[in-house]
């Protein structure tokens, strides 16, 4: 149990410590950094309204995160979060324009499902790359982002384009406004809070009891905490790579897909980067991940945490003319800083687990004494 | 076809090629320099635009574009600096604190791109340096002495990192340090010393890589590299961690820049054939991948920091 306290210590010294900084930064742009921190704390966990804003901006956040925790578990560094959330959101948005007549019960979960194939497709080159020919995942992840975000614009430029835009000659690369059977169900339409929430806690919570519940889940880990081991025990090493990334990439691409299908406009959108698609929630996603110490249940409150800090800072920008791209900098500090501490968390937590097995043992050897003696 | 691609249009695209490679060139040689030394750094992107605007503001504010070049290696120093305190005392996991630098340069040099400057003005750019009797020989000086400062300095550096490396007493420890750190320690040669130095030469390096691209385009925008810092990084792969073959793929990716641009200028190909074109550089990165991952290895103590006894 101290362990976890360590543990969760230290994620919070973390950002206090961005915070810090992130203060700093405020002052040097002439914000006051307490007004500054309670204006995005409000517009963010404020109000319903506020609330409902940072569920929505929690859900790729939470799902990329809960593969990047899977793909960790196995020893895999998954960075091609933003290229699996675009062809995952592809895959469905084909699906859809594919089908436009097909009943809401048809079409939901087969895009679903498409997000699913797309990013899992995605994912599994790189797991493959990597388990037979040796090709670093960190390497081969971020070109498929660079090749995912050029098939997007060269198919929301052609063959997906929205015909209108086509016959009033704007020709903004986009598609056609989604069928209406494909719109995600609304939980409630004056938050304009939609169920991708649902899909993402219960994605989260699935990942967990795959991790630590299941054959596969214990293979995942072997292979992450001990690859030479785990080969020993008879486990294909090789193919779990290949699934984590999978598993990895299966998560991202149903990100993709409830972008496209939570969106307001309902229709896949590009400004020629992965980011006008993701807002970065391939990355980002990592963030969230480390902060919920890789753990899948606590990725879900640190989504809607990292959640909330986008949408405050959207409301800073309002308020206070401070450019949003302070979180961006912002959370890649808190990354710098949770993996700095990562080494020393370890020795501490090792200290205090053989610590208590030395208790655990003296404990045992005294009362194997104490039945010795009667 | 053959009258559209005439001599001049050769000239002019393998010139193209050469001055497109030069950021590649500066960022991969400063990732060969960590990695040889045992030190993995994915925040190159973030570091090179952090570069870009610092050399940017500074060009814009002083109108000393020199001033603006040294800003820039500053600025890679700097990062170079924190960098090094996070993954050789602290020992963080280099992947993804890599990631952490990356998103602090992205967003670092968005807001204060906006914050200092707001709307995009152009700056001055450096003038072409013709070499003396080289640049005047037919199609040759055309091609490859006509260019400004940057290309001749990164193009420079090859020899001089590649002497440094292989033929120094400083290399012998860069090298010794990534196989085997171990050692290197037992000999008396101090790990973290030799990493403090790569780590910082090689930001300092991004740093320049950075300023070399918003020098050349005149202008700053958000995520003005668009992704060249990561290209950057695999280079060295395809290079296999010598200065010569890191110049040989950043040359392969300049010239396949300068070819798509070309063949888009004179209409050769349509715009959404430019799409499938432009994922060709990260493609052809990841077949090489395949190919060097089996051929060469890379330095042992890659990506390990070093505890001294363990």
């Amino acid at each position: 149990m101290r362990s976890y306290l360590i543990a969760a210590s230290i994620a919070i010294a973390s950002v206090a410590a961005a915070l810090a900084v992130g203060a700093i930064m405020l002052l040097a742009l002439g914000a006051n950094p307490i007004d500054g921190y309670k204006t995005m704390f409000t517009a963010a966990f404020g109000s319903a309204d506020g609330l409902a804003s940072t569920a929505v901006k929690a859900i790729p956040l939470m799902l990329v995160g809960v593969g990047i925790c899977i793909a960790f578990r196995a020893n895999v560094i998954n960075i091609g979060g933003e290229g699996q959330m675009v062809v995952g959101g592809l895959l469905a948005t084909s699906v859809a324009l594919a089908l436009p007549n097909a009943p809401a019960v048809v079409l939901l979960p087969l895009i679903l499902c498409a997000g699913i194939i797309g990013g899992a497709f995605w994912g599994s080159i790189p797991g493959a790359l990597k388990a037979h020919y040796n090709v670093s995942e960190i390497l081969s992840t971020i070109m498929l982002n660079i090749v995912a975000v050029q098939l997007m614009n060269f198919l929301l430029r052609g063959p997906l384009i929205d015909p209108g835009e086509i016959e009033r000659g704007t020709r903004i690369p986009q598609t056609a406004r989604l069928p209406e059977a494909a719109d995600l169900p609304m939980l409630s339409e004056t938050l304009n809070l939609h169920s991708g929430i649902l899909i993402a806690i219960a994605a989260a919570i699935g990942a967990w009891v795959l991790l630590w519940r299941t054959g596969l889940g214990f293979r995942l880990r072997s292979v992450g905490l001990n690859p030479a081991a785990a080969r020993y025990a008879g486990i294909p090493v090789k193919r779990n790579i290949i699934i984590a990334m999978t598993l990895s990439g299966a998560m991202s691409g149903l990100a993709g897909a409830i972008l496209v299908f939570g969106s307001e406009s309902h229709r896949m959108v590009t400004d020629g980067s992965t980011m006008g698609f993701t807002g970065s929630a391939g990355f980002n996603g990592i963030v969230v991940a480390l902060f919920g110490a890789l753990h899948p249940l606590w990725t879900i409150p640190s989504s809607f945490l990292f959640g909330g800090m986008l949408v405050g800072a959207n409301s800073l920008q309002r308020v206070a003319q401070v450019p949003s791209a302070l979180i961006i900098a912002l959370n890649g500090l808190i990354v710098v800083f949770v993996v700095s501490t990562e080494w020393h968390r370890k020795r501490l937590q090792n200290q205090v687990q053989t610590q208590a097995s030395q208790k655990n043992e003296n404990e045992q050897s005294a009362s194997d004494h104490g039945n010795a003696k009667s | 076809m053959s009258d559209v691609i005439t001599t001049t249009v050769i000239v002019a695209t393998i010139a193209s090629g050469i001055r497109l490679a030069t950021p590649f060139l500066l960022a991969s040689l400063g990732e060969a320099i960590g990695q040889r030394s045992g030190v993995l750094n994915l925040g190159v992107d973030g570091v090179m635009l952090l570069g870009a605007f610092a050399s940017y503001y500074v060009v814009l504010e002083t109108e000393s574009i020199w001033l603006g070049v040294m800003t820039g290696i500053l600025t890679g120093l700097l990062m170079g600096l924190f960098y090094a305190i996070i993954t050789v005392p602290l020992r963080a996991e280099q992947g993804v604190s890599g990631i952490g630098i990356y998103l602090f340069g992205l967003g670092m040099s968005d807001l204060l791109f906006q914050k200092l400057v707001g709307t995009p003005l152009p700056i001055d750019q450096f003038s072409e340096w013709h070499v003396p009797l080289l640049s005047d020989i037919p199609v040759v000086g055309e091609m490859f002495f006509q260019h400004t400062p940057m290309v001749y300095i990164a193009f420079l550096l090859v020899p001089i990192i590649a002497f440094i490396i292989n033929r120094t007493t400083f290399g012998l420890s860069i090298r010794a340090v990534g196989e085997s750190p171990e050692s290197a320690d037992s000999l008396g040669v101090s790990v973290p010393k030799v990493r403090f130095a790569t780590i910082m030469a090689g930001n300092a390096l991004a740093g320049l890589a950075g300023a070399a691209l918003a020098i050349e385009l005149g202008i700053f925008q958000q995520n003005l590299t668009n992704a060249m810092g990561f290209i950057a990084i695999a280079l060295v792969y395809f290079g296999a961690w010598r200065a010569p073959g890191v110049m040989a793929g950043s040359l392969v990716f300049g010239m396949v820049g300068a070819i798509v641009l070309q063949a888009k200028t004179l209409g050769l190909i349509p715009r959404s054939a430019s799409d499938i074109a432009a994922m060709a550089p990260a493609v052809i990165t990841i077949l090489a991948l395949i190919i060097v991952a089996n051929r060469f290895r890379q330095p042992a103590a890659l990506t390990k920091p070093y505890v001294r006894g363990d």
